[in-house]
């Protein structure tokens, strides 16, 4: 009943070729009629209901968002109920993974789980795999912009799509601002939803039909389930730290500042963005003290919006914050009550193939680092020992987009050397990478021989990167290297979708 | 040109990241402490660990120095027999009260600079005033040895001494503040003023330094290394004072008066101790310049 069934031909003269009604699985603008509207049933639905109904079965792929971070219950809630239908081999799209989520670890061992693509991904889930080396497949890392494109252009493509949402109605409208578990922007599940085959709401705070703050439409939605609780809200909205006390972190944050100054990329309409480590968010503080003292506004600052941000938009140093992840209540709260906190999708963010996406119109960007390498190539996936303990997030996008992009980092953690020959896993191309700055130098790409001689001009003493390492090795020794083993654990997929490197098991 | 010395970071010398974290922050000096700050249980590891890090580290421009245990302890002995030959040429001596301390330490350097072929006279000594007999006895102690380049004022033992509180206002410590600055000047050696210690409060520890500043001291102890750029910035002579001194010593460059007379500049009386005091701020201003690139 409802289903349609009619005799197509393949070819129309003047129109082309005829793609079934039914057939089309790379983009899904709304949820079917017929789930919607002529069965007139309730979208409101338990889990277990909605699992059924989108017909999920072995070998499809799920996907999920990390807004909710280490407070998130979604993953856990649903791979139990999946676990209990028997449904196997299940590859999973995350938009990163926490620590939390090692709850899956039961899933990947008994071939629940087979495969896995992610931002980030780091614990004892991390462990497991590159210890004992039981997925199906290699990890593959994405960047949150390389992980729009794939779901865009289909290199992923999403059966089940399950969205968290801290406020949402029966229809599926919904958002991450509002409610006990709210979380902020919604920006990663905002690609998800557009072309999954099917998706799922998930709430904990189910409200009465919405017309307006609604981030994901009700188009989209298959099903509403209602819990108990999406998530720990006070794990949820922790945020960054705002400003460091670490007199280390602030001594680099400040030589970066003055770095920034002294190029001349702080001035009026500049964009500007900061990555959610210590010492980048440290940067801020000096950044407004120099931009309040000579007038400057700046057009917009983006990414993952802390306190920090939002401090210098309240304080009118930036026009507009486009957020798509949003850190701490703070920040939720400016969302909700500032008309130009815009809150985007990962698309919007950092597509690479959104010639618009906001990461193609920064003028600078802070990332910080576990690893960078006389090439200026980075690494924030691996950690001194080669453990998976980080993410990609969206550093290889705004490093690709930035017209400056700096990286801030102590010289050494612990007795481990942070710029080293070779980094272990390369995340974000060195040629995208502008300037060093550690505590014990600056460090500027030879291929910007401009900044070199603006920051001279400006009396910033610079150094060349392999002198650095030298006097960094001086101390520290020159470290060993790693011994892995033979099989591949990890990829890491470079925003274009070309492999950047390999992660072995240890 | 004298080393510019206006900070003195002080760093346990028991803690091996110190010795290549505190050289980052640019402190004029680093003053490893034997003393207060290392438990008796850890003063044995404490002199061996910061042996071998002299021996071994290059901190470049940044002047060592190290607080020893005072006369009086056990540890003395050991302290500067391990350190002078170690390359140790700056030795702070802790709670100084007469000149008999600075002799047995004068005389201890000595032997051991003969013993080990180092140059005669090349180890210096900072003697630290924390007491009110070290205070009244302050200008014999500095006079003691040619070797004595600095006072150096610790008012935690001085305040305990009398059995008052710090405050920090430091009225209580005006007399003590005032007599080493005046025998500093006296011997035209360092006066260094004590250390502050509410290391959040950076409202209270600039207002000390401009307090002490206009006293006449002219380097601080540090106990954290946020204490830096702080001190040295409040330090610096002020853009009017600058101004002020060129102006001076350009009228003076046109007139006979820097032995003896006097000339009118913007309507002001200059004469020699003005002339004094323009060449002493530019000569500190162009020292930290110098020393900032």
């Amino acid at each position: 009943m409802g289903k349609i069934i009619r005799k197509l031909p393949e070819y129309i003269e003047g129109y082309g070729k005829v793609v079934p009604y039914g057939t089309i699985i790379t983009k899904k603008e709304k949820a079917k009629l017929s789930d919607v509207v002529t069965k007139k049933n309730s979208k409101v639905i338990s889990l277990e209901e909605a699992i059924i109904n989108s017909g999920l079965i072995d070998g499809m792929t799920v996907s999920f968002h990390h807004h909710l971070r280490n407070g998130d219950y979604i993953m856990e809630l649903v791979f139990k109920i999946i676990n209990k239908l028997g449904i196997k081999d299940l590859t999973l799209s995350a938009s990163s993974i926490s620590k939390t989520h090692d709850c899956l670890l039961e899933y990947i061992k008994d071939g629940t789980i087979t495969k896995i693509y992610t931002s980030g991904f780091r614990s004892a889930l991390a462990n497991e795999i590159q210890y004992n080396f039981n997925l199906k497949a290699p990890v593959i890392f994405m960047t949150h912009g390389g992980r729009a494109r794939a779901i865009e252009d289909g290199s992923i493509s999403i059966d089940v799509s399950f969205v968290a949402a801290s406020c949402c109605d029966k229809l599926g409208n919904m958002n991450g601002k509002y409610g006990k578990s709210a979380f902020g922007a919604i920006g990663y599940p905002m690609v998800d939803v557009k072309y999954a085959k099917k998706t799922i709401a998930i709430t904990d705070n189910l409200v009465p039909i919405m017309d307006k703050d609604i981030s994901i439409p009700k188009d989209y939605i298959d099903s509403v389930v209602v819990v108990e609780s999406i998530g720990n809200p006070q794990l949820i909205a922790t945020g960054a730290t705002r400003i460091s006390r670490n007199p280390m972190d602030l001594l680099i944050a400040k030589k970066a500042a003055n770095v920034l100054i002294a190029s001349g990329y702080i001035k009026e309409n500049y964009s500007f963005q900061a990555g959610s480590g210590v010492i980048s968010l440290s940067v801020c503080k000096f950044i407004r003290e120099y931009m309040k003292k000579n007038s400057i506004t700046g057009e917009f600052a983006s990414g993952g919006i802390t306190a920090n941000l939002v401090d210098l938009f309240e304080a009118g140093l930036f026009r507009k914050l486009y957020d798509v992840q949003t850190f701490g209540s703070d920040a939720i709260s400016s969302l909700n009550r500032n008309e130009n906190h815009i809150e985007m999708s990962a698309d919007e963010y950092a597509n690479p193939a959104n010639k618009e996406c906001i990461v193609n119109k920064l003028d600078v960007m802070i990332l910080s680092a576990t690893e960078i390498d006389v090439n200026f190539n980075i690494n924030s996936v691996t950690g001194s020992d080669g453990r998976m303990i980080g993410a990609l997030g969206g550093a290889p996008d705004t490093a690709a987009g930035a017209k400056l992009t700096i990286v801030v980092a102590p010289s050494m953690r612990k007795r481990f050397p942070i710029v080293v020959d070779n980094v272990k896993t390369i995340c974000t191309p060195g040629e995208n990478i502008d300037i060093l700055v550690t505590e014990r130098g600056i460090c500027v790409n030879p291929r910007r021989t401009d900044l070199i001689s603006i920051l001279k001009r400006n009396n910033i003493v610079t150094t060349s990167i392999v002198t650095l390492k030298n006097d960094i090795y001086k101390l520290t020794g020159v470290p060993n290297i790693l011994k892995t083993g033979d099989n591949i654990v990890g990829i890491i997929e470079y925003r274009d979708g070309s492999v950047l490197d390999i992660i072995y098991d240890l | 040109m004298k080393k510019l010395i206006r900070s003195m970071l002080f760093c346990p010398a028991n803690n091996p990241k110190l010795y290549y974290t505190a050289p980052v922050y640019n402190p004029d000096c680093i003053i490893f402490d034997l003393e207060d700050s290392i438990e008796v249980s850890e003063k044995d590891a404490a002199r061996d660990l910061l042996v071998e890090a002299i021996k071994s580290l290059d901190f470049g421009n940044i002047e060592i120095f190290v607080r020893v245990n005072s006369v009086t302890t056990p540890y003395f002995e050991d302290d500067i027999k391990a350190i002078v030959p170690a390359g140790v040429r700056n030795i702070r001596l802790p709670m100084c009260q007469t000149k008999e301390d600075v002799i047995k330490l004068d005389k201890l350097i000595n032997s051991i600079e003969v013993e080990y072929d180092i140059e005669i006279g090349s180890t210096k000594i900072q003697v630290g005033i924390e007491t009110p007999k070290g205070v009244l006895n302050a200008s014999e102690i500095a006079g003691a040895s040619n070797r004595v380049i600095g006072l150096s004022f610790g008012a935690e033992d001085y305040t305990a001494s009398l059995g008052i509180d710090r405050t920090k206002e430091g009225k209580e410590l005006l007399f003590a503040r005032n007599m080493i600055v005046n025998v500093a000047g006296m011997y035209d050696i360092a006066a260094t003023d004590t250390v502050w210690a509410d290391i959040n409060d950076s409202d209270g520890f600039v207002e000390e330094i401009k307090a002490i500043k206009a006293l006449g001291f002219n380097s601080k102890s540090c106990i954290h290394p946020s204490q830096i750029d702080i001190l040295h910035d409040a330090l610096k002579p002020t853009e009017e004072q600058i101004k002020k001194a060129m102006v001076i010593l350009d009228a003076v460059k046109n007139a006979d008066v820097e032995n003896g007379g006097v000339i009118q500049v913007d309507g002001k009386m200059v004469d020699v101790p003005v002339i004094t005091k323009a060449k002493k701020i530019m000569s500190l201003y162009e020292k930290m310049m110098k020393w900032e690139k």
